[in-house]
């Protein structure tokens, strides 16, 4: 059964015709936008309310259901995105129209399009899924990636920093002093700790000596200790690369682009799906920094024991429970982001810059003084 | 008026300046109380985690033992109400929510009887003075029942035939024993 249907596809899309490049494309486009990103950060709108009430001994959102069943509460995601759908949909008098519609789009658009250089799994061997593949005899590797590029990183890094704009358009737009405060405070942050990112990331270039995730994580072994945050620069900018990432996704304790106590932030104008769009791209992009630290820092989907795995079950077998242990990697560094988001306290701005150029910056410098070092000593 | 700086010393140190070692002191109180929540309720034992929550319509705590809750009227023992309409209920009642309208009693030996007696529950404060001034054990505020919400205010009103209809029948004599009926009742 399962055979006919792989050797269907083997026989109509051969690997590396334009219709299999396409066709694959699309699988991998589909499977990590649909069953992934987006069902996660949905999960995660009601993770992050039911992880802070258990942190806070509180129950939570437990009422939603369907029909009998409440699953913990789970399908609450729905009811808020119904919610979320049905709301008015306002626009203030005096907010420009086009830009207004603009900013959310463009806060969750690029979040997404970042993410397409992760590898999320093991490669797939076309023509021979249902055999056992031992790792390196893999004919035709269909990689998990949607996209394989050589800039890598850089093009996360890119594409990433648009997201600034949907931030600084939404607080423009708005006609609304509290937005714009909240918009420029996002870019001037933003753009602070994007830097910090970069070089906190260059380490792990000098160590890796590529920019392409997909060879960082073919770079990195089986076991936790053959993982990338082994060695000292490697630690420090891990702890770096995370805390500009927090501070990127705009999320406590660097959310005074939002500081609801002050300021309610760059979407206070927007209701309905338009806010919804800034609520899920918040959530998709603590997915895509924490399977970016997994990527550079955690080995991908290696797991202890995949390579004999490898050689012992089918290929597809392998391949999704690659998938399970990427995706359980993934997820639990989102849950360490809400355990920070829930227990730190907001920054000040200016607190915020001051950490960001004064002392983020310096260590990330040093730290990549530090790698080449290292790497030197260790050669 | 002059400016004036005031230098504020901040806590030195390596450890308090960085946060790092507080950063994780503070993640590690959230993760245990993420914890041991998390596994309690997951398992079931919600009484040996820390929350708080009380899921209302499912868990109701207890009321305590002073509540006071509705009204009561109570009879005599031929079963008649035992209130004889002497007005001292409403003429305390800092809410005004107590109606009496009396009649002549049919029974020789006691003057007076209410003919309509009503309470509006939506008005009363709960303060239980009319049970401080009954004379007669008459009016009791010791069902412990909360007032249910009601669709028009009307039906928040009770009537005598309602508040009868909570009470019991009181042994205490007419016109009052002093303090100890509450625990005549009870035996």
């Amino acid at each position: 059964m399962l055979d006919s249907i792989f050797g269907w596809f083997a026989n109509h899309m051969p690997y590396g015709s334009p219709s299999f490049t396409a066709v694959a494309a699309l699988a991998k486009c589909v499977f990590f936008v649909l069953l992934f990103t987006m069902p996660l950060a949905g999960i995660l709108t009601w993770m992050e309310r039911r992880q802070s009430a258990m942190m806070q001994d509180r129950v939570g959102p437990t009422r939603a259901n369907i029909g009998r069943f409440t699953l913990w509460g789970i399908p609450h995601f729905v009811a808020d995105a119904l919610k979320m759908i049905f709301k008015e949909d306002f626009v203030p008098p005096k907010a420009s129209k086009l830009l207004f519609a603009l900013a959310p789009m463009l806060a969750v658009a690029p979040v997404l399009i970042a993410s397409a250089i992760i590898p999320f799994g093991a490669p797939l061997c076309y023509g021979q899924m249902t055999q056992v593949v031992p790792s390196g005899a893999c004919v035709s590797p269909i990689e998990l990636q949607v996209a394989r590029l050589d800039a890598g990183l850089l093009f996360y890094f890119a594409i990433a920093s648009l997201a600034v704009f949907g931030a600084a358009l939404a607080g423009w737009a708005s006609h609304n002093k509290w937005a714009l405060m909240g918009g420029m405070r996002a870019s001037s942050q933003m753009m602070s700790y994007e830097v910090t990112m970069g070089m906190a990331i260059m380490a792990m270039f000098l160590a890796y000596g590529t920019l392409e995730p997909g060879a960082m994580v073919n770079a990195q072994g089986d076991w936790p200790w053959q993982w990338g945050i082994v060695g000292i620069p490697q630690a420090i900018a891990f702890v770096l690369f995370l805390t500009a990432a927090i501070a990127e996704s705009k999320r406590t304790p660097f959310d005074i682009p939002e500081g609801e106590s002050e300021i309610i932030g760059y979407f206070v104008e927007y209701s309905g799906m338009r806010f919804g769009m800034f609520y899920l791209g918040e959530f998709i992009e603590i997915i895509t920094s924490s399977a970016l630290i997994v990527t550079v820092f955690f080995g991908g989907w290696r797991f202890p024991g995949a390579e004999f795995l490898a050689a012992h079950v089918w290929n597809v077998g392998f391949v999704l429970i690659s998938l399970g242990v990427w995706s359980l990697k993934v997820f639990l560094f989102c849950a360490f982001q809400l355990l920070i988001r829930w227990s730190l306290p907001r920054l000040r701005a200016d607190q915020l810059l001051r950490l960001g150029w004064q002392r983020l910056l310096p260590i990330s410098i040093a730290n990549v003084v530090l790698a080449a070092g290292w790497l030197l000593l260790r050669r | 008026m002059a400016t004036t700086v005031k230098t504020v010393s901040r806590p030195g140190g390596f450890r308090r300046q960085t946060y790092l070692v507080a950063i994780v002191e503070g993640l590690w109180v959230t993760f245990r109380h993420l914890m041991k929540n998390w596994i309690g309720n997951l398992f079931g034992r919600r009484a040996r985690t820390d929350i708080a929550t009380l899921s209302y319509p499912e868990e109701k705590k207890a009321y305590p033992q002073r509540n006071r809750g509705l009204h009561r009227l109570m009879k005599r023992e031929d079963g008649e109400v035992r209130c004889v309409a002497c007005m001292m209920c409403p003429t305390v009642c800092p809410a005004h929510c107590i109606t009496i309208v009396p009649e002549e009693a049919p029974n020789g030996a006691i003057e007076k009887r209410p003919r309509i007696f009503e309470i509006d529950e939506l008005r009363c404060v709960v303060c239980g003075l009319c049970v401080e001034a009954c004379p007669c054990d008459a009016i009791r505020m010791d069902t412990r029942i909360h007032a249910a919400p009601t669709l028009r205010r009307a039906d928040a009103i009770l009537d005598k035939a309602a508040l009868l209809s909570l009470g019991d029948k009181s042994v205490a004599t007419q016109g009052g024993v002093g303090p100890f009926w509450r625990e005549k009742t009870k035996a």
